[in-house]
């Protein structure tokens, strides 16, 4: 019997043979971060190792770090005693999933991550493993995604209807990932002013740094006095809905992007007018393709509700366990509107 | 279906009442009649009987989906309701391109599966789940588990009809009074501006509903165009006698038959074309019974001879709709109570809720602080010139409740709310000190803000002690004010007592677990008579 590469603390995950945390929420010497999200990248790590693609927005997040490492898809690099190499997670732009090897074992890690296509990103690449640490913030079988085209034609629909009443359409999606992804998933398909909050203007600019092709988009700050943003589309972040800046946007029709949003209650309780089911996480079928798309006879649940996904996959005759990273995080009513879904 | 989905769509996709309005009104005006009379009924909140039951669809949702029974289960705890999650879980449809109408549906398909044997019905229900997609099959699981909330009241739909039809909303809400079942010919009825008189006999009148007075009753100006009431805490209700019959209806627009023997025997003495609005209450030697009486009557369809003699009831009436065969609704108060006054001679049996005789303001907080020794809830305050209006306008009809009885209490159990509440814990039971024990008290859902719902559900999920179903115990930390309106010993409670609508005042957060109230204080408000 093996020992584990990896065992939970200081909120993420340590891999005794390397000497070094997978996304810490603590400071420690040597972290590996998967993406740029909140509940993955903090400041305080001693030095980062991190996707190539990554490097502006983590440095946007966390402040540009002394000591900083970018790797490149697929290139191995020796850490201690093991063998770490990061692929593409399909999650946001420089998201990464981890490959560790020692030993004989092989271990994969995944951050977040997303198997649907995304123009902002490397699409989601499976690597063989023995063993599958798999994010879990939509372990249940009514998560389950239509297809983005179907979603953006929904989105385009309300958003041309608001044209029509010349009303401002505020669409409410977290500021990191998916704010772009509309922006690119709109590109070519529409011409109407896009307004941007006023948090989302730098992360934006990161990106279309790095090359995305996005609609153009203003901030806010920069409209002319007296602007009614009548037919304009307005990102926002969550935050803002219940914010006096959302005062700016007199008559608006609200819609929220987001997994989540595949629960009518969900939608009903924050009263949005719409909701839209667009997830840069798994779905339920997703989740379960990926383990076996890693070939993976060990499944450990992390982020998330995994107990339920760990007993179904326990049923298909898989060992299967859940992790517990982080009990106060990625519960839906907790922060469905703070953390990307 | 098709038409109705959309319609659904629509008034589920805006918060903007305008849009549900003109949404309803597009509906209304092109949809064919029978499918429209279901529309109505179903968005008036009618339901149909329950068809199947609802562990046979969780059974038959895990077949149709190939999931494990448990994992719908888990789901449903997940979504909160269950034809959504039944929804969200099926495959697929085939293809809906063959939608059958709303009318059809319900009476084809939904209805007939009552006779069906087991076995047909389950074949039967795969075949629908299969025809229909999308929101259409959302909806048929909703038919299916008989609730259907929309988000738009009764007032609305009523408010889209009367535009269609071109009459006034008050018309259009008596029309939609009363018993009617959802046929083309009574859609028609509905709309055509000339037909009232065709309308049923039993039909009720919608009631008048007052708003609460939040100051004192001097800002309503001069007290010699008020008329004060008590307000009695029972069944507002309103008799109908006309063509020799008698029907009673309650304000949830049910009809009472057969329920109040002794209000209908003494309403046979009304003279034809007469209808009283009041109030049924426990009632014995001049004075009202505690509500508790008043429970053991309500639900009991046929009340045997014991039941009437344990729990007498009494009609006390305050105005007068319908006298002589004609609406009298637009006269003022005063002239209405003239002729209550001519109705309730022919008629001794039923009582009269007379005025509470003042001559100026400053008499009546002594009156309303009365109230709890005389068994009633507060006074109400009618404008004498005023008509009788549908719903609940303001300006003319006040209620002048006294205070609530407050306690603090402490929270021991929670579980998650219902519908749209259904991942956040928002049922909260509290108790109170009894010796070295917390005992319960109290069951409340509402009174907090939705920041509040949202922290005290984190702290819930962090401090849960043990978990019995959906039901946490947590620390005994937190204390909250409740309110409540009355109370009774109540030998089914571990507490031995029962509060009447506690509800959630504030919380507390400057009291610890020794400062809430003790059983003791609690049962020291059970006197004599109340
Ligand atoms: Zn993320
Ligand atoms: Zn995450």
């Amino acid at each position: 019997m093996n020992e584990d590469l990896l065992t939970p603390d200081a909120g993420g995950l340590y891999c005794q043979a390397g000497d070094f945390w997978i996304d810490p929420l603590k400071p420690v010497p040597r972290a590996v971060i998967t993406h740029a999200h909140a509940d993955h990248a903090r400041s305080g790590a001693g030095q980062y190792i991190t996707a190539r693609d990554g490097v502006p927005v983590l440095a946007h997040r966390v402040g540009q770090p002394e000591d900083l490492q970018a790797l490149d898809y697929g290139e191995p690099i020796e850490l201690g005693a093991s063998r770490v190499t990061l692929f593409p997670a399909g999650h946001i732009l420089g998201s990464a999933t981890v490959r560790i090897e020692h030993d004989g074992q092989t271990w994969g890690v995944s951050g977040d991550f997303k198997r649907a296509p995304d123009p902002t990103c490397r699409g989601f690449e499976p690597f063989a493993c023995d063993v599958w640490l798999s994010e879990v913030t939509f372990g249940l079988p009514v998560y389950r995604w239509p297809d983005t085209r179907q979603v953006m034609d929904d989105i385009l629909d309300w958003w041309q209807g608001c044209i029509r009443d010349n009303r401002p359409a505020v669409l409410f999606c977290y500021a990191l990932g998916k704010a772009q992804r509309i922006l690119a998933e709109l590109h070519g398909r529409i011409e109407a002013p896009v307004w941007l909050h006023g948090a989302m203007k730098p992360l934006t600019d990161c990106y279309r740094e790095q090359g995305v092709a996005m609609l153009p988009a203003r901030p806010v700050s920069e409209a002319p006095k007296g602007e009614k943003f009548g037919g304009s589309l307005v990102l926002a972040p969550p935050s803002a809905a219940g914010s006096p800046w959302i005062r700016r946007f007199p008559r608006h029709s609200s819609g929220f992007v987001s997994g989540w949003m595949r629960i009518r209650g969900n939608r009903r309780r924050r009263g949005y007018d719409r909701g839209f089911v667009l997830s840069d996480h798994a779905d339920w079928p997703a989740l379960i393709n990926t383990v076996a798309d890693m070939g993976a006879k060990r499944v450990i649940t992390i982020h998330g509700n995994g107990e339920v996904l760990a007993r179904h996959l326990h049923d298909q005759g898989l060992e299967a366990e859940c992790w517990n990273l982080r009990q106060t995080l990625a519960r839906p009513a907790d922060n469905a509107d703070s953390t990307p879904a | 279906m098709k038409r109705f989905a959309a319609l659904y769509d629509r008034l589920d996709g805006t918060t903007a009442t305008n849009a549900k309005v003109a949404a309803l009104v597009d509906y209304f005006s092109q949809a064919p009649a029978e499918d429209a009379a279901w529309a109505v009924s179903f968005l008036t909140g009618r339901r149909l009987k329950r068809l199947v039951n609802t562990r046979e669809l969780r059974e038959w949702t895990a077949e149709a989906s190939g999931l494990g029974l448990w994992l719908i289960e888990e789901s449903y705890e997940h979504v909160g309701d269950l034809a959504e999650t039944m929804h969200l879980l099926l495959p697929p449809a085939d293809s809906d391109d063959l939608s059958p109408g709303l009318a059809e549906l319900v009476e084809q398909s939904i209805k007939p599966l009552r006779q069906l044997d087991d076995d047909a019905r389950k074949q039967a229900i795969f075949r629908l789940w299969r025809q229909l997609g999308g929101t259409e099959r959302f909806l048929l699981n909703k038919l299916l588990t008989g609730g259907f909330r929309v988000g738009v009241s009764k007032r609305l739909v009523t408010r889209a009809l009367a535009e269609v039809a071109g009459v006034d909303s008050a018309l259009m809400a008596h029309r939609l009074m009363g018993r009617w079942t959802p046929t083309a010919r009574f859609y028609r009825q509905l709309l055509d501006s000339e037909s009232d008189s065709d309308f049923e006999q039993s039909t009720p009148y919608p009631f008048y509903l007052a708003s609460p007075l939040d100051e004192g009753p001097d800002a309503l100006g001069n007290a010699a165009d008020w008329q004060a009431e008590w307000k009695w805490d029972g069944i507002r209700a309103q008799i109908i006698r006309r063509g020799g019959q008698t029907w009673i209806w309650s304000r949830g627009e049910e009809l009472m038959e057969g329920r109040f023997p002794e209000i209908e025997a003494a309403a046979e003495a009304l003279p034809d074309g007469c209808v009283l609005d009041g109030e049924i209450m426990a009632w014995q030697n001049d004075r009202p019974l505690p509500f508790a009486v008043l429970q053991k009557r309500i639900g009991r369809k046929k009340p045997g001879p014991t039941t009437l003699k344990k729990a007498p009831l009494a009609f006390l009436a305050y105005d007068c709709l319908e006298w002589d065969g004609k609406d009298i609704r637009e006269k003022p108060l005063q002239d209405r109570r003239e002729a209550l006054a001519e109705a309730l001679a022919a008629a001794p049996g039923l009582l009269e809720s007379g005025p509470v005789v003042f001559d100026h303001w400053d008499a009546l907080p002594d009156l309303q602080a009365e109230s709890r020794g005389r068994g009633v809830e507060g006074l109400m305050l009618k404008r004498l010139s005023s008509s009788y209006q549908v719903g609940r306008k303001r300006g003319d009809w006040w209620k002048w409740k006294v205070e609530p009885y407050t306690f603090d209490g402490v929270l021991i159990y929670a579980q998650p709310g219902h519908g749209r509440r259904s991942n956040l814990f928002t049922d909260y039971t509290f108790a109170v000190h009894d010796g070295e024990q917390l005992v319960p008290v109290a069951k409340a859902y509402s009174g907090l803000s939705q920041k509040e719902i949202d922290r005290l559900d984190r702290w819930i999920r962090n401090h849960t002690l043990e978990r019995f179903g959906p039901v946490r115990s947590v620390e005994p930390t937190h204390v909250f004010e409740l309110a409540f309106e009355g109370i009774a010993a109540s030998p089914r409670h571990k507490s031995g007592i029962a509060l009447r609508f506690p509800r959630i005042h504030r919380w507390r957060e400057d009291l610890s677990i020794a400062d809430a109230d003790s059983l003791e204080t609690l049962k020291a408000l059970l006197e004599p008579g109340k």
